[in-house]
């Protein structure tokens, strides 16, 4: 977190998570995000402003629980659909670039 | 009358009564959008060929005396392009899912077709729902039929501008922040966002998962409910979808035409209109209220007090959820693939640099940052606190009034390029809209008039609690025939005519 | 990069003392999978068992397969944990091909099952305390879901380095996982490696026993990553752990603990820092290899999966449950100790040959323990060893067995027939009775052919019978191997015995 006063953001962070969130963006691109962002998340940090230590958060707006299917096979794509709009297959598989990551 | 001048109901009579064919339905719409879409361009894709096959398959059916296969039967529709069409292109307004053809069809998508319904094509909208505007949409923005220098509202523009533009009778939308009901109001069109979990999401892309829903959109608060008859229902697709028979909203309309709202409380919301918002549009609002009231309902004020957080919690909320839900777009199973990196991890980078326009990598970003460890307990942790608060609010209003009413959104349509570089300030379109998205409540947009600044359509913002869409359609219902009764043409029929492109 | 230093293992426990940690991750053999309704089949053509679901197609909706919750609950009972009467899917996010979504749908802070134990039996009883089993602690059990398949091309060893591309199958995509986290394990010192592989052993048995499972390592069914750090001795200070991935056998945890004791002690004893890291075992060479190295701790930016719904299993659902458990490994084997009386070594010996199961289940279909164990310990593990393969896989099974110890019992087999019978049955000539009908297996209890082989066999021996009829019943024997001779060995010698003494008399 910057050292700067809550709700801000540096262009070296916004530099940051664009690269985990897989975007090159440009040089230009993050110099405007970061100025605009920087007043957003201004606006959003709000949110601190309200007391809320004994409320529970909300993660669903209706409150369902357990719903479930039964363990029953439905009919799925073939292998022609499944590759049909994949930018480049090989041997009834999706090719993708050398993988720098590592081994699974 | 024109057949592209007819509601959707009237539309279904004469074609369930062979007055008109359903083909003749689609050929008139078609070619209303051949005359104008060059200047609206509310569609992405328009199915031609498609749209005329269906149509005559419906005919077929009537033709052997078979019963409709639904009130709608035979009605042409515009589908948001959000939604994932097997035999039409399913872009989301964005260059990343250009001309992808989905191997399935959503839910909403099956439903029309099996109502027989005629899907004249995909509308345009700002890229994957972010954005009030359709400003942010890779194809180009779409223009409002009342004023084509301005913007008809987002992310939904497409499909409210193709009601008002008599490109098609119905339509369908998706509301996540006020997506539907705020181009309603600004095309001067009726626009419904069910309960969440009212109409299913298998095959809607999402965008905020916890927030999204799709709805009817049309021209008359009827043709919204008949329409919402059939999109709606529980969908064992749809983990989030509600296990409960459909709200009688038709059957809520019919009664609320009578015009009589004595026993119905109204309450106007506090912190939603005054200051802020446009005289005009405060005005109209006011009018429409003052209207319920003659109707016989009983008018209170009731305090949301949390919902002046709404806006910052939705804008944590929203982007964490879109920052997981586009992850999946990284070139390797489908979509745009840009060449050029040596590694997979390089062409996900580039591919979404070039394929996600700046307002998804704004969201993107700040998504990514309110969830970061270390952050989430203040950011996204704090905003569903703050989202509980307002559920309560709502909560504690509604044992006060049957339903909420304040307006759509603070101003009328605004002119193009106005906020596209302004974030915070597109931002502030939704005030009004976001806090029921955020308690998964029911709404709707109801034109209530012109805004006397600029000649422009304002909307009543009308709310119930969840399932509660019954209560919400009589009163729409009721003030839509009040408001008709007294003016000398409806309302959606005073649009400026629209140049025709020969 | 320099070799590490490997240091003697008797050396690395007197110095140091292990910690150890297991992950094991269980494929569900449930019939579709965890989201949606696509086959869980091990082996198909890549991309034929996928859907918009699995592949994570834009606007693409989870539903929880319920079995896979009920497995998932199963296995937390088994494991005496406490089953959490609320919780939630998260969702994990990173990117990665084989990840149709670039999140995994898992549980973070919010697991099914926490807070159990498993009493896993050691091969020997601990030298100091005499104890057979040691008590691991398990943390959690949670639900996820399964990745793809990634084939990488082009480089030398089909590994990821090197590669020029990579080919992706998302079969297995979506198939339903458990994954089980134990507590740190201190004190096993130099049994380490051992217990490491008791423990997966003991939890694959289990996992079997309750049939969620196919449990097979070598298909992935069941994988296993080995956490180790190791502590000064004494000091009480626990060290940096290294995880290790790619433990495809129960052998290689063993070689895998085994190994990162021995490096990390060397990386010690040379006074540098142990590196917390994610390592390969490399199969051939039972050595681990460093991963690529990272910047910082992944971030998975957990929260709430907000397609999915909560999990709120009743206090009824969990007693249900409970008593579809069926009898648990080492219940069994403490009850059948019990039952048939046998020492700590004898049962160790039965367990270890692998036969332990199959005696039970032979037992339990109606043969007595002397018999069951006669069988599978001698005859049946003969077999085995000249087939080359575990008792498990002989094309036999306890029922037959007990089948066939039935007909000795009640006299229709000899024991020499009985042998030609299990031979017929691992021939593969069908069930027990099915072998005697075709080969004419019944021992001749028909009196009148028997009698008349008697009387033929003294016709021919005239001296042996005078001195039968003379009181030499000894001598009976030669009638007796005679007639067995003539009748292929189908008479029941008793009988014969007894026919050649009153024809005598």
């Amino acid at each position: 977190m910057s050292a700067d006063s809550p709700g801000t953001i540096s262009r070296d962070e916004v530099a940051h998570l664009a690269r985990l969130a897989r975007l090159a963006v440009t040089d230009r691109e993050l110099d405007l995000f970061a100025g605009q962002l920087d007043v957003i998340l201004g606006a959003v940090a709000r949110v601190g402003e309200v007391v809320a230590d004994d409320i529970p958060p909300t993660s669903h707006a209706v409150p369902l629980v357990n719903v479930f299917r039964p363990d029953e096979r439905r009919p799925g794509l073939t292998q022609e659909q499944a590759l049909a709009c994949a930018p480049a297959a090989e041997d009834g598989r999706f090719r993708v670039p050398q993988i720098l990551g590592e081994e699974a | 009358m024109e057949l592209t001048r007819l509601s959707a109901a009237a539309l279904a009579e004469k074609i369930h009564s062979r007055e008109v064919s359903a083909v003749e339905a689609a050929q008139a719409h078609l070619d209303r959008i051949a005359a104008v879409d060059g200047t609206v361009h509310a569609f992405l894709h328009v199915a031609g060929e498609a749209a005329l096959e269906s149509a005559s398959l419906v005919d077929a059916a009537l033709d052997a005396g078979t019963p409709p296969a639904s009130p709608l039967a035979g009605v042409p529709l515009a589908l948001k392009d959000v939604f994932t069409t097997s035999d039409m292109p399913t872009t989301c307004g964005s260059k990343i899912l250009e001309g992808w053809r989905p191997p399935y069809d959503a839910t909403v998508t099956a439903r029309l077709r099996a109502a027989g319904i005629t899907i004249l094509g995909k509308t345009n909208m700002d890229e994957f729902a972010m954005g009030s505007s359709t400003e942010y949409s890779a194809y180009g923005p779409t223009r409002n039929p009342w004023d084509t220098t301005r913007i008809p509202g987002g992310s939904g523009g497409g499909s409210a501008a193709a009601l008002a533009a008599f490109e098609a009778p119905l339509a369908i939308g998706t509301d996540t922040g006020g997506s539907i009901r705020q181009p309603a109001a600004m095309t001067g069109t009726v626009g419904v966002k069910p309960t969440y979990g009212g109409v299913s999401r298998y095959g809607l892309v999402a965008c905020a998962s916890s927030l999204d829903q799709g709805g009817p959109c049309a021209r008359t608060v009827l043709d919204a409910a008949l329409l919402h008859e059939i999109i709606g229902g529980y969908d064992p697709l749809d983990s989030t979808s509600i296990d409960a028979p459909v709200p009688s909203v038709v059957e809520a309309v019919r009664a609320g035409a009578s015009g009589d709202l004595s026993g119905v409380r109204v309450g106007v919301v506090r912190e939603l209109g005054g200051e802020g918002y446009q005289p005009g549009v405060e005005r109209a609002y006011r009018a429409a209220v003052e209207r319920l009231e003659k109707l016989g309902a009983e008018v209170v004020e009731v305090s949301c007090p949390h919902f002046e957080y709404g806006l910052a919690a939705y804008y944590l909320i929203l982007p964490s959820e879109v920052s997981s839900n586009l992850a999946r777009f990284d070139a390797m199973r489908y979509g745009l693939r840009v060449e050029g990196g040596a590694s997979a991890e390089e062409v996900m980078a580039l591919t979404r640099e070039a394929g996600f326009g700046p307002e998804v990598k704004r969201r993107i970003i700040l998504g990514t940052y309110a969830l970061s460890s270390g952050y989430y307990d203040a950011y996204y942790g704090q905003a569903q606190k703050v989202r509980t608060l307002i559920a309560r609010d709502f909560a504690a209003a509604f044992e006060q009034a049957d339903v909420l009413v304040s307006p759509t959104a603070p101003t009328t349509a605004f002119p193009m390029g106005d906020k596209v570089d302004d974030p915070l300030a597109m931002y502030l379109n939704d005030l009004a809209t976001i806090p029921t998205n955020l308690a998964g409540i029911a709404a709707m947009s109801v034109p209530c008039g012109l805004a006397e600044e600029d000649g422009l359509p304002a909307g009543l913002q009308i709310m119930a609690p969840a399932l509660g869409e019954a209560q919400m359609y009589r009163v729409g219902a009721a003030y839509e025939a009040a408001r008709d009764a007294d003016d000398d043409t409806p309302l959606i029929q005073r649009v400026p005519s629209l140049e025709v492109s020969r | 990069m320099t070799a590490p230093t490997l240091v003697d293992f008797a050396e690395v426990v007197e110095r140091f003392d292990p910690v150890l940690g297991l992950e094991v991750h269980v494929e569900l053999s449930t019939n579709s999978k965890m989201f949606c309704g696509c086959p869980t089949e091990f082996g198909a053509e890549p991309n034929t068992q996928v859907c918009p679901i699995c592949l994570g197609l834009p606007g693409s909706l989870p539903v929880v397969n319920r079995v896979a919750v009920e497995s998932a609950m199963r296995i937390g009972l088994a494991l005496n944990c406490t089953i959490a009467p609320w919780g939630r899917f998260a969702r994990k996010n990173y990117f990665y091909p084989d990840m149709p979504k670039n999140f995994q749908t898992s549980q973070y802070d919010e697991p099914i099952a926490v807070n159990g134990w498993l009493d896993v039996p050691l091969d020997s009883p601990d030298e100091i305390t005499g104890a057979t089993t040691v008590r691991v602690e398990i943390e959690r059990a949670h639900m996820e879901e399964d990745t793809g398949k990634s084939l990488h091309v082009g480089g030398a060893t089909g590994r990821i380095h090197g590669a020029e591309y990579s080919l992706l199958d998302y079969n297995r995509a979506g198939v339903p996982l458990i994954e089980i986290v134990t507590k740190m394990i201190p004190g096993t010192r130099e049994r380490a490696p051992e217990v490491a592989r008791a423990y997966v052993t003991a939890l694959r048995d289990l996992l079997r026993a309750l049939g969620v499972s196919d449990v097979r390592m070598d298909q992935g069914s069941l994988r296993c990553d080995v956490n180790l750090s190791l502590s000064p001795r004494g000091s009480g200070v626990l060290g940096t752990r290294s995880e290790t991935k790619n433990v495809n056998s129960l052998r290689s945890v063993e070689r895998a603990v085994r190994y990162e004791m021995s490096r990390q002690a060397g990386v010690l004893l040379a006074g540098e820092k142990v590196v917390q890291e994610t390592r390969h075992f490399e199969e051939a060479t039972s050595t681990t290899r460093a991963g690529r190295r990272k910047e910082t701790a992944e971030d998975y930016r957990y929260f709430p999966e907000p397609d999915l719904v909560p999990i709120a299993p009743s206090a009824e659902w969990v007693e249900e449950l409970r008593a579809t458990l069926p009898e648990l490994p080492w219940a069994r084997r403490a009850r059948i100790k019990a039952e048939w009386d046998l020492s700590d070594a004898e049962l160790r010996d039965l367990v270890n040959a692998g036969a332990l199961d199959l005696i039970a289940d032979t037992v339990a279909a109606g043969a007595s323990p002397a018999e069951a164990r006669s069988w599978w310990v001698s005859y049946l593990t003969q077999e085995a060893n000249v087939r080359g393969v575990e008792l498990v896989g002989l094309p036999i099974t306890p029922e037959q067995v007990a089948r066939v110890a039935a007909l000795v019992a009640s006299g229709q087999l000899t024991n020499k027939l009985a042998r030609q019978v299990v031979d017929g049955v691992l021939a593969g000539e069908g069930a027990p009775d099915e072998v005697v009908e075709r080969r004419g297996l019944k021992v001749v209890s028909d009196d009148g052919a028997l009698v008349a082989a008697v009387d033929e066999a003294l016709a021919a021996q005239p001296d042996i019978a005078e001195k039968i009829r003379g009181g030499k019943v000894a001598a009976a024997g030669a009638i007796v191997g005679a007639v067995m001779k003539a009748t292929k060995g189908q008479a029941d010698a008793k009988r014969v015995r007894e026919l050649v003494i009153e024809r005598c008399s």
